[in-house]
């Protein structure tokens, strides 16, 4: 190993080595359980929200009164709820409502969190202002305040996610901050700056990779989260309108009648739960893997390789 | 001081070269916070370096030597504009490098480059080698990112890594191994005077002996300057050819390395060479003990800084200030003993 450079020419070199280093990371990504287990999860509810209704032999608001709250069965293998909708037709609408608000916010909070919070830790004038703004909007209720936004927008889709993105932006800004705090005062800051390396190329090429895990893991929480959130918005008549189905609006309409129809409330809970897990666990497993030096992976490649080289 | 045995032979040309980089009359405090209780205190400084003056030649090294806390990184910080100075000139290719902004300075800081103390912390761990080392070649627009590659290649070899280190990352190299890559960073650019900020000093002692003889083949391969800042004596005597010795803020000596060694003048220097151990058994040593704490930089002893422990110490010491004056060939000292 120690010598292959030496003895090859350079782009032969370049080459090898390109191979062996993507071999080690499809190495890493499936030796990474918690990676590929989320993935799967996640593969499966894209695909349940964007195929899903196309299967489904029920719309989402056809009724049938005479039907209503019948448990799983033949016909409605979920059941239907307490104005005779199909339950799985619901839920499988929903699945779509539910993980677009919930992707688009995971995605906006922490595009814009990563932002604030890395000039934030930059710029120390910069940092007062946007910290003082950010603690005034955690000081009110989540919910609170995302009802405020969502009667002065009004009841819409692409409301929810931005009353919601203004809910959850400060919790992102503040992580990715306390990790860039960190960073910033590593030699390796101060040797870019020596380099002459720009403020802006400090902050998005040296100080933002390594600021990546905290905000994954936290844009993975937030995904899951606002999913909840939606749910108690669209109860509370804050969030999607109602006939139309997301999953917090199965599931309350489910909460009425809880102990007649428990198949109300369990399904789309167990679609939530589901989604949170899975979700969740991708979040650490994309960590895992963004992150060179972790430990358990390394070891475990290694171990791989070495059982490898001695059957070759 | 007779068992000294001299290993660099080349000191005896320096008074022919030419400045490279001159530093004059630098200072730079650090303001102290004060507690809201204080508000009617003036406002005290930690005065890290005070007064400092020295120049280094093409082709030189000028090592920087005192106990921790003296200033000697602070110093060489400053010149990199990497602390903004209080006050004082760096005056490079006839340019204040302190008055510099924007271009300017980004263009000087292609010329003067930085080695880091600590080899761990000063690599991007997310970042493989040869992106590290092809970042300032991207940042002062430097060739094609196929001729970047070749470069990087190059300097890799000469540093004494391999190819196929160029994918890896920081965390798969040793501590020696690390810092032959912050060399690589600093020599891509060819720069003129590079600023080691104690370099060895985290290493092992075979691998600073191996890093060490790099930089000489380096100097010579290159025509670098170094500015090479460290506590080891052995250190600082095998690689330069002047030294400055500092003591709280200020340089109190300054000669030519076998100068210093064979006579060492101010007190302190006195001592810090009486420190250094002989390896030879049976050799009698004197060893110059210094009594008492060193004094905090925030509230520095009147006069000269040197007079509460200094076993020479005058009544004149306490109320004046020594200014540096040259004693003999390049040998500068700023003590009242030798006055005449």
């Amino acid at each position: 190993m120690e010598n292959i450079g030496s003895t090859l020419t350079l782009s032969e070199a370049r080459k090898k080595l390109k191979k062996e280093q993507q071999q080690l990371l499809k190495k890493r990504f499936f030796s990474n359980y918690s990676m590929v287990i989320g993935l799967v999860i996640v593969i499966f509810l894209m695909l349940l929200s964007f195929v899903g209704p196309y299967l489904t032999s029920y719309g989402p608001l056809d009724l049938e009164v005479n039907n209503r709250l019948q448990a799983p069965n033949a016909d409605h293998l979920l059941g239907t709820d307490n104005f005779g909708r199909d339950l799985l037709t619901r839920i499988v609408y929903g699945a779509r409502a539910s993980i677009s608000v919930g992707l688009s916010i995971a995605i906006i909070t922490s595009i814009i969190g990563l932002a604030i919070g890395l000039y934030a830790s930059y710029y120390k004038r910069l940092d007062q202002i946007l910290m003082r703004i950010c603690d005034g909007l955690m000081a009110i209720p989540g919910i609170l305040l995302a009802i405020a936004l969502m009667a002065a927008l009004g009841p819409k889709v692409e409301n929810v996610i931005i009353a919601l993105s203004i809910v959850f932006t400060p919790y992102v800004a503040r992580i990715v901050r306390s990790a860039a705090l960190v960073v910033r005062e590593q030699t390796y800051i101060e040797a870019m700056k020596a380099q002459g390396a720009s403020s802006t190329r400090i902050i998005w090429l040296h100080v933002a990779p390594n600021v990546l895990s905290p905000l994954i893991v936290q844009a993975t929480f937030i995904f899951a989260d606002s999913i909840i959130t939606e749910a108690a918005l669209s109860f509370l008549g804050a969030g999607i309108p109602a006939p139309a189905p997301s999953w917090g609006n199965i599931l309350y309409d489910g909460k009425l009648v809880i102990f007649n129809a428990w198949w109300m409330t369990v399904f789309p809970g167990l679609l939530i739960i589901i989604a949170v897990i899975g979700l969740n666990s991708m979040g650490d497993g994309l960590r895992d893997i963004m992150d060179p030096h972790y430990k358990k992976v390394t070891k475990k490649r290694s171990k791989a390789v070495k059982g490898k080289e001695e059957v070759a | 001081m007779s068992t000294l045995t001299l290993e660099s032979s080349n000191e005896q040309k320096i008074e022919s070269k030419e400045t490279l980089l001159e530093i004059k009359n630098v200072k730079k405090f650090f303001p102290v916070k004060k507690s809201l209780l204080q508000f009617n205190k003036e406002q005290t400084y930690v005065q890290a370096v005070n007064d400092v003056s020295f120049s280094i030649l093409k082709g030189e090294t000028y090592g920087l030597v005192g106990e921790s806390g003296c200033g000697k990184s602070t110093t060489g910080r400053t010149l990199l504009k990497l602390i903004e100075p209080t006050e004082g000139e760096a005056i490079y290719n006839g340019k204040d490098i302190f008055k510099l902004s924007g271009q300017e300075l980004r263009k000087v800081r292609q010329d003067i480059q930085m080695v880091f103390q600590d080899p761990y912390s000063s690599l991007n761990p997310r970042k493989r080698i040869g992106k590290t080392l092809e970042e300032p070649l991207v940042i002062h627009n430097i060739g094609t990112p196929k001729e970047r590659t070749e470069i990087v290649m190059e300097i890799l070899s000469k540093v004494g890594l391999q190819l196929e280190h160029y994918f890896r990352y920081p965390h798969e190299f040793s501590g020696g191994q690390r810092q032959r890559i912050g060399l690589a960073r600093a020599l891509i650019l060819n720069p003129k005077l590079l600023i080691m900020d104690e370099p060895v000093s985290a290493l092992d002692v075979s691998i600073q002996s191996q890093i060490l003889n790099l930089l000489k083949t380096l100097q010579s391969d290159f025509d670098l300057s170094y500015l090479f800042i460290s506590h080891d004596m052995s250190v600082i005597r095998h690689v330069s050819d002047r030294i400055g010795v500092m003591y709280l803020g200020k340089l109190v000596e300054e000669a030519p390395t076998d100068e210093l060694f064979a006579n060492p003048l101010h007190p302190y220097t006195q001592a810090l060479l009486s420190a250094v151990p002989v390896p030879k058994s049976g050799a009698k040593k004197e060893r110059i003990i210094l009594e008492g704490e060193l004094p905090s930089p925030m509230n520095p002893p009147s006069g000269c800084v040197f007079h509460t422990r200094c076993p020479f110490a005058m009544d004149r010491c306490k109320m004046e200030v020594p200014m540096k004056k040259e004693i003999a060939n390049g040998h500068h000292i700023a003590c009242h003993l030798y006055d005449k």
